[in-house]
């Protein structure tokens, strides 16, 4: 295939990113966002894998073996942290509108301008060369696509034209407006997509490698185990690359948060946080889709070709070597996916840094742009990022084609990974430890750096090297990949090993034994502890800045347009409920609100820069600040004081009402008590007046009837008096007037006792009473009276409802003893079991004709077994007799 | 013609017994009910000019049966007589309501309930 072909291809698939970008824009402006999806998000967080991921992962593997996991397995584990790490990072830049890592790291220690430049240099010095890396891999890969067929002048045509058009293509979705905290719609649909591309086609070569080249992955492997060099390779050595495996772990933890093309689609382009929660198992997935066929074509690579190639070309090698056009192509295309998409937002990301921290300062220095009415501004803003970002490009350019061709996909890689963990410290610490301050975080980095390219960066580029062979100055133990004699480690890991050791050390040592200054402190505050502001944090900003709202609104219109200008003014201010007042100093927060728009713009440095042309900061005196910091802290003590002592009023109040119902309960039941005793009372009362009544107006009446009269007073004001007795009695057990005088009995004797009491009342009725109880004692601790009454009662009402027969019996269970009263009566209904301890139920529910006795009988029945420590209970079928049983421990 | 029919309906045996000797002895012409469901039974045939009436019974209570006097055409006649232990206020009120003539508590004066009942059932009498 010739260049002009692939460059052709090439371009549909540009023109096709230019397509996928535009519909993504215009999606947005109908309001129906593509990227406002948890699935996009995770999909755009993919750009981490790279044309490195694409081609190096199999040169890796065919030289160590599964080592290339690391890569993906670290940020595997990070994304276990997304939602405490990730999450907070992006409610800190969303609040503060903050666009970039330099931003940042900057505003987190007190807005300091030399941070931010530090940060930016150290980014643009790391990562370029990673830029390049994956401009030569397209180089490669379209040399490899077009074969022999032509000469090298065609193919840096091909390779030039395609670079040119990724430029126009990154300037243009890259710097759409002067708002940075804008998304890039556009661009992100496109990131996404390309993660897409590169997946399905590393799964197609992968497929086509395992299944067309090779009867699946036994065949492969079991071919592979017979050569002694591949088979190698599959092995964990025992031993060896602990510690170097431990060190990719971190380098690509810190790799997945802190690459600014990670910081960009992760953070900056993030639309919604609750789209992090997806990206939590949507992100490991796709590493391990992606990684799933490393090992089959880096296999199957060494067993086609053995060492006659380059390994990070086998997995385009392999379908061209088998003459497979279309799945080369496609392959190309997935390579292509690959490196371009990272190119694209690393190179966005990177210009952001250096046109707000690099040079809009310098710019903004030079006085010319302080004064209002400028509006020409917010396009030179525009062609100083789009300037930045074919200054990046350049660059890269320019070092792919100037290093040599003997560097691996890999070792570039990981270099620039060992250079962006070192804003590590300083990032994480600065969200999780209120005590490092700007002073911590310029040494470590500084030093960081400084041992990065040390020990890595200057190895690299000049391997050969008198002080990378023999040590700086002939000392042994300066060798940059030894240093302190500590050898035999991957110079990546070594590398990571000392400049983190010391960029940690410096970080937490230097700021604990330095001052803070108070805007450093205050942030430090608001960004550890960002989640308890709330989703809209912006009041607790501290400003205290004077300025005329005229001038506030003049300069803002400098950067965004005047109209624009005004109307985000009148919205913040009519949101805040700030009066707006244009012959008078502005209110504080206005101030606060000009800065980071301008801050979204031109970066937090820049705008701090411009603002202070308008604005007289009042320095936050010492006093005021820890004031201020103290006043928060007490209002949260205050708070929680408030909060526990609301909780515990709640408890109260609840306890209060149960308290309450119960007493309404018992006052209701109180009520209805003496509503029925009152009752019960007049009914016998009612007998004997009119009975006597009619016996004394009734002279003649015959005696046989007179007597029956005269007997019928008798019997009610018997049943009345000893109503009166039960009610008191019941009474006595229920308040607990009554104490038990617990004495011991002689429980079996005691029942045959009662029931020789009841033996003639039986007979009359004739009934038999049986008593079936052992020859024991039955020894109990109880009140002997009580205990009587109760056989009495139970006894009684059987010989009320028997037919013919009772049965009386004692048992005894594990710890207690149980009495049992059988008639063979007309039984009850199992639904009424649970009523007929009740007072009264009798008399409530007489189903019964004329109820018998006074209805509290085994009301309080119950109640003195219940003093006893017993319970009472029944168990009946209607028609079959019924049991009545009651306890008494033992 | 024939005395005046009464109907007296109680489940306490004494105080029916007392009532029924209270009318007889009186002129009325009286028929028992010991429950509210023989009540109700009787008064598918019979038709009592007047209805003394317990109110608190199993299963069916003097409420329902006052109800089903009420709602029958053919006892519009009969006057209900309501003899309770429920003496609240609310009580006697609920009687009245339900269409009751009198509403006498327990216990009762034999003399004053007599009277009572003699002046309720004149207008009847020719």
């Amino acid at each position: 295939m010739g260049p002009i072909t692939i460059l052709m291809i090439g371009l549909v698939y540009l023109a096709l990113l230019f397509g996928i970008a535009t519909w993504a824009e215009r999606r947005k402006l109908q309001g129906k966002s593509v990227i406002n999806n948890g699935t996009v998000y995770a999909l755009s967080l993919g750009v981490y894998c790279t044309a490195w991921t694409y081609y190096g992962s199999v040169g890796r593997a065919a030289s160590s073996g599964i080592d290339f996991l690391s890569i993906y397995l670290g940020p595997t584990m990070m994304a276990a942290f997304f939602w405490p790490v990730l999450r907070k990072i992006i409610r800190i830049s969303k609040v503060l509108q903050l666009t970039s890592l330099a931003d940042f790291v900057s505003t987190r220690y007190g807005k300091n301008f030399s941070l931010a430049v530090m940060v930016t240099v150290f980014a643009a010095v790391g990562l370029i060369p990673y830029i390049a890396l994956q401009i030569k891999s397209i180089t490669h890969s379209v040399s490899a696509l077009a074969q022999q067929q032509s000469g090298a002048g065609q193919q840096t045509v091909a390779i030039a034209v395609m670079a040119v058009v990724l430029m126009v293509f990154t300037m243009f979705y890259g710097a759409r407006s002067v708002d940075t905290a804008e998304k890039h719609e556009g661009l992100v649909a496109v990131i996404a997509f390309e993660s897409v591309v590169k997946l399905v086609a590393f799964l197609a070569v992968g497929i086509y490698v395992t299944y067309g080249l090779y009867n699946g992955f036994g065949d492969l492997f079991s071919k592979a185990r017979q050569n002694p060099n591949i088979a190698n390779l599959l092995l964990l050595k025992p031993g060896k690359g602990y510690f170097d495996w431990m060190a990719m772990l971190a380098l690509s933890m810190f790799a997945i948060l802190l690459l600014p093309r990670q910081f960009q689609v992760g953070v900056v382009e993030n639309v919604h946080e609750k789209h992090v929660y997806k990206a939590i198992w949507m992100l490991p997935l796709y590493f391990l889709l992606i990684n799933l066929f490393v090992l089959p074509i880096a296999v199957g690579g060494m067993l086609s070709f053995g060492s006659s190639i380059e390994a990070d070309s086998f997995v385009l090698a392999l379908p061209l070597a088998d003459g497979k056009l279309g799945l080369s192509v496609l392959t190309w295309l997935g390579g292509f996916a690959a490196a371009t998409g990272m190119i694209v937002v690393e190179t966005i990301a990177l210009s952001i840094m250096i046109s707000n921290n690099l040079i809009m300062p310098i710019l903004l220095r030079l006085g010319r742009f302080q004064k209002p009415g400028q509006n020409q501004l917010q396009a030179i803003i525009l062609w100083i990022r789009r300037g930045s970002i074919a200054v990046v490009l350049a660059l890269a350019l320019l070092y792919s084609f100037t290093t040599g061709e003997s560097l691996s996909l890999v070792s570039i890689g990981l270099i620039s990974f060992c250079a962006v963990a070192q804003f590590a410290p300083a990032v994480l610490g600065g969200i999780f430890w209120k005590g490092g301050n700007k002073n911590g975080a310029v040494a470590g980095l500084a030093a960081g750096f400084a041992l990065w390219i040390y020990t890595l960066a200057l190895p690299h580029l000049w391997p050969q090297s008198s002080f990378v062979l023999a040590g700086l100055g002939g000392q042994a133990w300066l060798k940059p990949q030894a240093l302190f004699y500590l050898e035999g480690f991957d110079p990546a890991a070594h590398a990571l090993f000392w400049s983190l050791l010391v960029n940690v050390g410096l970080y937490v040592s230097v700021s604990m034994f330095s001052k803070a200054n108070n805007q450093d402190r205050y942030h430090a505050e608001w960004f550890v502890d960002v989640f308890k502001h709330g989703a809209n944090g912006n009041n607790s900003l501290v400003w205290r800045g004077v300025a005329s709202l005229a001038d506030l609104t003049a300069l803002l219109g400098n950067f965004i347009g005047t109209e624009r200008s005004q109307n985000l003014m009148a919205a913040y201010a009519n949101r805040h409920a700030i009066p707006l007042n244009h012959t008078q100093k502005a209110d504080p927060r206005l101030v606060a609100f000009t800065e980071r728009i301008l801050g979204s713009t031109i970066g937090t440095a820049s705008a701090r820069i411009i603002v202070s042309t308008v604005a007289k900061e009042e320095e936050l005196q010492n006093d005021a600040l820890i004031n201020i910091l103290r006043e928060n802290q007490q209002t949260i003590e205050v708070n929680k004081e408030l909060r526990r002592q609301g909780q515990e009023l709640q408890k109260t109040t609840r306890l209060l009402e149960v308290a309450n119902t119960q007493l309404k309960q018992l006052d209701a039941q109180k009520d209805e008590f003496l509503y029925t005793v009152t009752h019960e009372l007049r009914t016998p009362l009612t007998s004997i007046r009119a009975l006597s009544e009619i016996v004394q107006d009734n002279p003649d009446l015959p005696h046989q009837q007179r007597q029956q009269y005269l007997e019928a007073i008798g019997n009610e004001s018997e049943r009345l008096s000893e109503l009166i007795t039960k009610v008191l009695l019941l009474e006595r057990y229920e308040t607990g007037r009554h104490r038990v005088n617990l004495a011991p009995v002689m429980l079996a004797q005691l029942i045959r006792h009662v029931v020789e009491r009841m033996q003639p009342v039986a007979t009359a009725k004739n009934i038999t009473i049986t008593c079936a109880i052992a020859d024991w004692q039955a020894l109990v601790q109880a009140e002997q009276q009580l205990i009587t009454q109760v056989l009495y009662n139970l006894l009684g009402n059987a010989v009320k409802f028997a037919k013919s027969n009772i049965l009386v019996a004692l048992h005894a269970d594990y710890q207690e003893w149980q009495v049992s009263i059988t008639d063979d009566g007309k039984g009850i209904d199992p639904a009424l079991h649970q009523f007929i301890f009740d007072k009264f139920f009798q008399a409530h529910n007489q189903t019964l004709t004329k109820p018998e006795g006074t209805g509290l009988g085994l009301a309080i029945s119950k109640k003195i077994v219940a003093l006893h420590g017993g319970s009472i209970y029944v168990s009946s079928k209607p028609q079959a007799g019924a049991t009545f049983v009651f306890t008494l421990p033992i | 013609m024939a005395n005046s029919k009464i109907l007296v309906v109680d489940d306490d045996p004494y105080i029916l017994m007392s009532l029924e000797f209270l009318m007889k002895k009186n002129g009325f012409d009286v028929a028992v009910a010991r429950n509210g469901a023989e009540a109700m039974e009787l008064l598918q045939s019979m038709q009592p000019e007047a209805v003394l009436l317990d109110i608190m019974m199993p299963d069916v209570d003097g409420y329902q049966i006052c109800a089903h006097i009420k709602s029958t055409a053919r006892l519009s006649a009969c006057k209900v007589v309501f003899i309770s232990a429920k003496t609240s206020e609310a009580d006697v009120q609920r009687g009245y309501d339900s269409g009751a003539s009198l509403y006498i508590t327990k216990p009762f004066s034999t003399r004053h309930l007599v009277k009572q009942i003699k002046e309720l059932m004149v207008p009847a009498a020719p």
